[in-house]
């Protein structure tokens, strides 16, 4: 069936709450209104308010439910409005669900995904295009799942709600209903930790994820010379392993994201491609990100937000070094 | 309904037994003789047990502690009003609600000493590890509560904090969740009238803390935290009105912390020794043995004061015994699979 991202999330919840009654979600307007983005559109009717819980208006609350309903054996899907309303979820999610494993050696453990739309590029109001992937993917326990197409949003959310550890997925809002794709009914897995090679290239691996793929796909449409596209898919436990194979090959490599440049994810896979590759690096490590600025209100957007040209010219920049 | 009779914002209290250990017989729960030992003996169990921590402490063989003196029957009183299948969630001060719900001391020892192991608890305990960002286990109560109820389950979520906790955002979203969604929830709030040296008036412009419940639309009772029989008698009747569906309970329990906030504070910085003296005065333990001992129920303390303290000594050389944390210990558990380059990271402690 051909599905957009918004209709492949809420195919991919349903479909495990059907299979099992364990799942279950949390958020504000998640019921009765579907979601402000309507990803939960429907949901209510078919699992009813107990499952499909429309809860005050408050994130850490959202989180601390979300986390005691997994200690006692529930797979709750919690939403967040926005990931700049995210910030207040912290205490919950840094100091409980990311250390309740460790803490009790095994013994409780936090099966919660806690879910929102993530990134600019939609001339949105403040605080709604956040990408702060780096806060959470700093956090040892937590996982860090960002999908870049409608396939891949489903696979990646069944994958989520079953795994043990808690995982925060970051929906990228631009991508939301930009394509459509075939996405199969019923179940379709794509395991967590491991990376996608978009396309294949022998000349520079470009590593990026979410609302970037789709943009760098477009940056290397008439580039001279082949690139390797990396889709990371999950930042945290990061598939380190596939970014440094590819570079090995190509010598050179250039990280996309569109959160800002310092601290951020770019900075570690840049890291690790040093530790991994640099013998084999003809060309020091090359990122194209936001700059280190605060995401300017719509009339500026374009001034932050990454672009096919910044994309093409940093790639340029790899292959002529 | 005790929620009925005692109004928080009239100020009255739910009191059984007074300070000299007199009782109101018309509001005494029922309590068989073995019942009531068992309270005494885990209440002595904890003074003593407390007393023993904070000296490992001062010999540098346990890391900071927060003592319970002073609290022993607000810990205690809600705990026996609990069932095998309900969830027990603390905060940090609560040695006599675990030792009640089956957490072994030694166990609590360990987490104390500084081993993750302490947090390991007997399998089909329904208690929650320590919670030390003040406030935070609340939410977390109303989940738990919440996935009963989803089950089927009849359970009932007790959960502890203290008058700190209360100006905590986790408190009000906790609350407000529990009244929205009527969770089989029983909030006990052990007003030790500190959040370390701040005083309960810098906490709230509340009269009480009890009366909040109002707000949230469930019933709240203030409570003399130093009578057994009192937290006993509130906690049930509050357990017996979430299992009956009909939604959770605030409980401030009005008692003191008789010494420091942790092993690393002094109290003589912010309140006077009168003050203190007060209090022992109305310590928790002494009133309850006067009862007991009017009763005729309890004759020989000396040989149980004897017996438990051979069980607190037990207990410490157990838990010093417990090898430290190896470094595939404290890797593991990170993830359900430990990723690549974790795995990495460990080195050679990988076996």
């Amino acid at each position: 069936m051909m599905m957009n991202m918004v209709q492949a999330i809420n195919a991919a919840l349903s479909g495990e709450m059907e299979r099992d009654p364990s799942v279950v979600l949390l958020g504000e307007d998640v019921g009765v209104d579907g979601g402000v983005f309507r990803v939960t559109d429907g949901l209510i009717d078919r699992f009813g308010e107990d499952r499909v819980i429309d809860t005050p208006l408050a994130e850490a609350g959202i989180a601390g439910v979300a986390i005691g309903m997994a200690l006692n054996g529930l797979r709750p899907v919690a939403e967040i409005q926005f990931m700049g309303f995210s910030y207040l979820v912290l205490n919950q999610m840094i100091n409980h669900a990311a250390r309740m494993r460790n803490r009790t050696r095994g013994k409780l453990t936090v099966p919660m995904v806690l879910r929102m739309p993530y990134g600019a590029g939609i001339k949105a109001l403040e605080h709604h295009s956040e990408s702060t992937e780096a806060l959470y993917a700093q956090i040892p326990g937590l996982k860090v799942v960002v999908p870049s197409t409608p396939l891949e949003a489903k696979g990646l959310l069944i994958s989520s709600i079953r795994d043990p550890d808690p995982v925060v997925f970051l929906e990228p809002t631009r991508s939301y209903r930009m394509l459509k794709e075939e996405v199969p009914e019923g179940e379709h897995l794509v395991p967590l930790g491991k990376a996608r090679t978009v396309q294949e290239g022998d000349d520079v691996t470009i590593v990026g994820w979410g609302a970037m793929i789709p943009l760098i796909q477009r940056a290397v449409a008439d580039l001279k010379g082949s690139a390797e596209i990396i889709d990371l898919r999950t930042i945290s436990p990061m598939d380190s392993h596939a970014v440094v194979e590819s570079v090995k090959r190509t010598g050179r490599a250039v990280v996309v994201h569109e959160a800002p440049r310092s601290f951020g994810p770019g900075a570690e896979i840049a890291a690790r491609i040093y530790e991994g590759a640099i013998l084999k690096l003809e060309a020091p490590v090359e990122r194209v990100t936001a700059p280190d600025i605060t995401v300017p209100l719509p009339k500026g957007e374009d001034r932050y937000y990454v672009n096919e040209k910044k994309i093409k010219e940093g790639v340029e920049r790899a292959l002529r070094f | 309904m005790l929620t009925d009779e005692f109004d928080p914002q009239k100020g009255e209290m739910l009191r059984i037994v007074d300070e000299e250990g007199e009782a109101d017989m018309g509001l005494m729960p029922r309590m068989s003789k073995d019942l009531l030992l068992k309270a005494y003996r885990t209440m002595l169990l904890t003074r003593l047990a407390d007393d023993k921590a904070v000296k490992l402490q001062r010999q540098g063989r346990l890391g900071a502690y927060p003592p319970s003196k002073g609290q022993e029957a607000s810990q205690v009183g809600p705990a026996m009003a609990l069932k095998e299948e309900d969830w027990l969630v603390w905060a940090f001060r609560e040695m006599g609600a675990l030792l009640w719900k089956g957490v072994p001391l030694e166990t609590q020892y360990l987490y104390w000493m500084g081993n993750e192991l302490g947090n390991v608890y007997p399998e089909g305990t329904r208690v929650t590890p320590s919670v030390v960002p003040v406030g935070s286990q609340v939410p977390q109560a109303v989940g738990i509560a919440y996935a009963g109820l989803i089950r089927k389950e009849k359970s009932v979520v007790l959960a502890y904090f203290g008058d700190g906790a209360t100006s905590e955002g986790d408190f009000h979203e906790g609350l407000n969740f529990a009244g929205v969604f009527r969770t089989p929830n029983v909030f006990v709030c052990q007003n030790n009238q500190f959040a370390i040296s701040t005083r309960r008036s810098r906490q709230t412009a509340s009269a009480t803390i009890a009366q909040k419940a109002i707000a949230y639309g469930f019933p709240g009772i203030l409570v003399d935290g130093n009578d057994i029989m009192a937290m006993y008698a509130a906690t049930k009747e509050a357990a017996e009105r979430a299992r009956k569906g009909k939604g959770p309970t605030l409980i401030e329990s009005f008692t003191y912390r008789m010494s420091d906030h942790t092993t690393s504070d002094d109290w003589r910085k912010y309140r006077s020794k009168e003050e203190v003296a007060e209090w022992e005065r109305k310590d928790p333990l002494k009133r309850f043995s006067a009862y007991l001992v009017s009763k005729g129920f309890l004759k020989d303390e000396a040989s149980l004061i004897e017996e438990l303290g051979e069980l607190v000594e037990k207990a410490a050389v157990q838990a010093e015994a417990t090898p430290a944390p190896g470094l595939a210990d404290v890797f593991e558990h990170t993830y359900a699979e430990m990723p690549p380059y974790l795995r990495e990271q460990m080195g050679g402690g990988w076996k």
